[in-house]
């Protein structure tokens, strides 16, 4: 069976996911693999959630806010921009390909923006392959193997 | 009335849990006047075996720290769990992982490796790496199991309470034994299972008395790179200090002393990974809405993962390093 990526979006309510809203209803066609989650603001986008989608089974993250300058809450989007090269540099220590996780700035406007990202994120994830969590659950058994 | 019995048991850790209960001063005869300490291998010479013949729930109250990461601290952690009413994980190695937990960042096979084989203090073209079993003319030996991933005590069996921090500030633990043994001699209901015990649901930061204004970073430092002013927030002066993202309990010591907090008190209450919620708050203070700047001012930022998970890994979301 071919591998189709799990990609978790987390679109930002003013921008990002009125982008994504405006790719449908103009009828632009983009991968099915991403599952898009409206945050209020990219900068709600806790590092915590993007472990928590690798922990239990995504293969890419990817996370659009407003492009900056353009926050509804006016600097969300900031703390979002400096939150997400820590947590690659994190990510990439713990042995995680640091292109699973992706930023990017899609306005209300931006449908066709939205689908030419969400097509090549869900390629380069598709290249990369699945994503498997090592040794997470304990197992007695295989502990004692190892 | 025969004492209530009490055991301190010591897996993957470093003795220090146990000379912080020594560390409670007088309070310590309380603890020898109403308990009957059956098993604590700092101080008594039971053996296992004794243990083994005890009957199901006999040992009222056990203090377990240290990690598990070998098959000896995992049977013992099942042998305990078995004869215990209440199992507490004490310690941030029994409930995080710790220090042992940095083993995580690894494998064991590099581990013994290094340890054993390349290691600068060894003699040169040593290659002898001790093995489980090993045959010799008065039988076969055996030594426990090493894992590959250093698990917390409620990864692998079921925990009553958690007292965090390495060690558990010694009036915390004295607070602990107060209300236990007062729960105990009057009958009073314990608290709800999971309960963290001897440390608060805020943050160090709550109890840190440095003067805080509005963090902004353009430079992160060690704290041996600068000359730390006494009075004001570490984290305001550049030096990663873990306080914004660890629970309160120790009274910030570390940081009224002038060095960071590193975070041995474990996640806040409603925290899922300590790290993630630390690399957040650092995020918030860094002071550029230049991605070229930010990439400059997080690489000042020495080790991140060893820095936010330093007592956190096996318990965090990811357990260990991936590759």
């Amino acid at each position: 069976m071919s591998f189709e990526p799990k990609i978790i979006g987390f679109l930002c309510n003013w921008c990002s996911y009125t982008g994504a809203d405006l790719a449908g209803t103009a009828r632009l066609k983009y991968p099915p693999n991403i599952l898009s989650i409206r945050v209020m603001c990219s900068g709600r986008v806790d590092p915590g959630f993007v472990l928590d989608a690798f922990q239990k089974g995504a293969d890419g993250v990817l996370i659009c806010g407003c492009h900056p300058g353009d926050c509804h809450y006016v600097e969300g989007n900031y703390k979002c921009m400096r939150r997400v090269p820590l947590t690659l540099k994190v990510l990439e220590s713990m042995g995680i390909d640091k292109r699973r996780l992706r930023l990017e700035w899609v306005s209300a406007s931006e449908g066709v923006r939205f689908q030419e990202v969400v097509g090549e994120f869900t390629e380069q994830i598709r290249a990369l392959g699945p994503f498997e969590m090592k040794e997470w659950a304990f197992e007695p058994e295989v502990a004692s193997r190892e | 009335m025969a004492k209530p019995k009490l055991a301190v048991y010591w897996a993957a850790s470093c003795g220090g849990c146990d000379i912080a209960i020594l560390d409670i001063e007088e309070k310590i005869l309380a603890v020898a006047d109403f308990f009957d300490p059956v098993f604590w291998p700092c101080a008594l010479d039971t053996k296992y075996e004794d243990i083994r013949k005890m009957e199901d729930k006999s040992i009222t109250l056990t203090l377990f720290n240290g990690a598990i990461r070998s098959d000896e601290n995992y049977e013992l952690a099942k042998l305990l769990r078995a004869k215990s009413v209440v199992l507490c994980a004490f310690g941030s190695c029994a409930s995080e992982g710790c220090i042992p937990g940095l083993a995580n960042l690894t494998s064991k096979d590099e581990i013994l490796d290094y340890v054993y084989k390349d290691s600068p203090s060894l003699e040169s073209g040593s290659t002898i790496v001790p093995q489980p079993e090993v045959q010799v003319p008065e039988g076969e030996l055996h030594i426990p199991f090493l894992w590959n991933t250093v698990r917390t005590l409620p990864q692998v069996v079921d925990v009553d309470y958690i007292i965090p921090g390495c060690p558990p500030q010694s009036n915390q633990i004295a607070a602990v034994v107060e209300a236990v043994i007062d729960i105990l001699k009057n009958g009073k209901p314990l608290p709800p299972k999971g309960t963290v015990l001897g440390a608060t649901d805020k943050t160090c930061c709550d109890e840190c008395t440095r003067e805080k204004n509005v963090k902004k970073i353009k430079h992160f430092y060690r704290p041996h790179e600068v000359k730390i002013d006494p009075n004001l927030c570490l984290l305001e002066q550049g030096i990663v200090c873990l306080g914004p993202a660890t629970r309160a309990g120790c009274g910030a010591k570390c940081a009224s002393a002038g060095v960071p907090c590193r975070g041995c008190y474990g996640l806040p209450a409603n925290v899922r990974d300590q790290g993630a919620k630390m690399i957040s708050a650092l995020a918030s203070v860094i002071d550029s809405t230049d991605p070229e700047e930010i990439n400059s001012i997080i690489d000042t930022i020495a080790d991140p993962l060893g820095t936010l998970y330093r007592f956190s890994l096996p318990a965090s979301m990811m357990r260990r390093v991936q590759s």
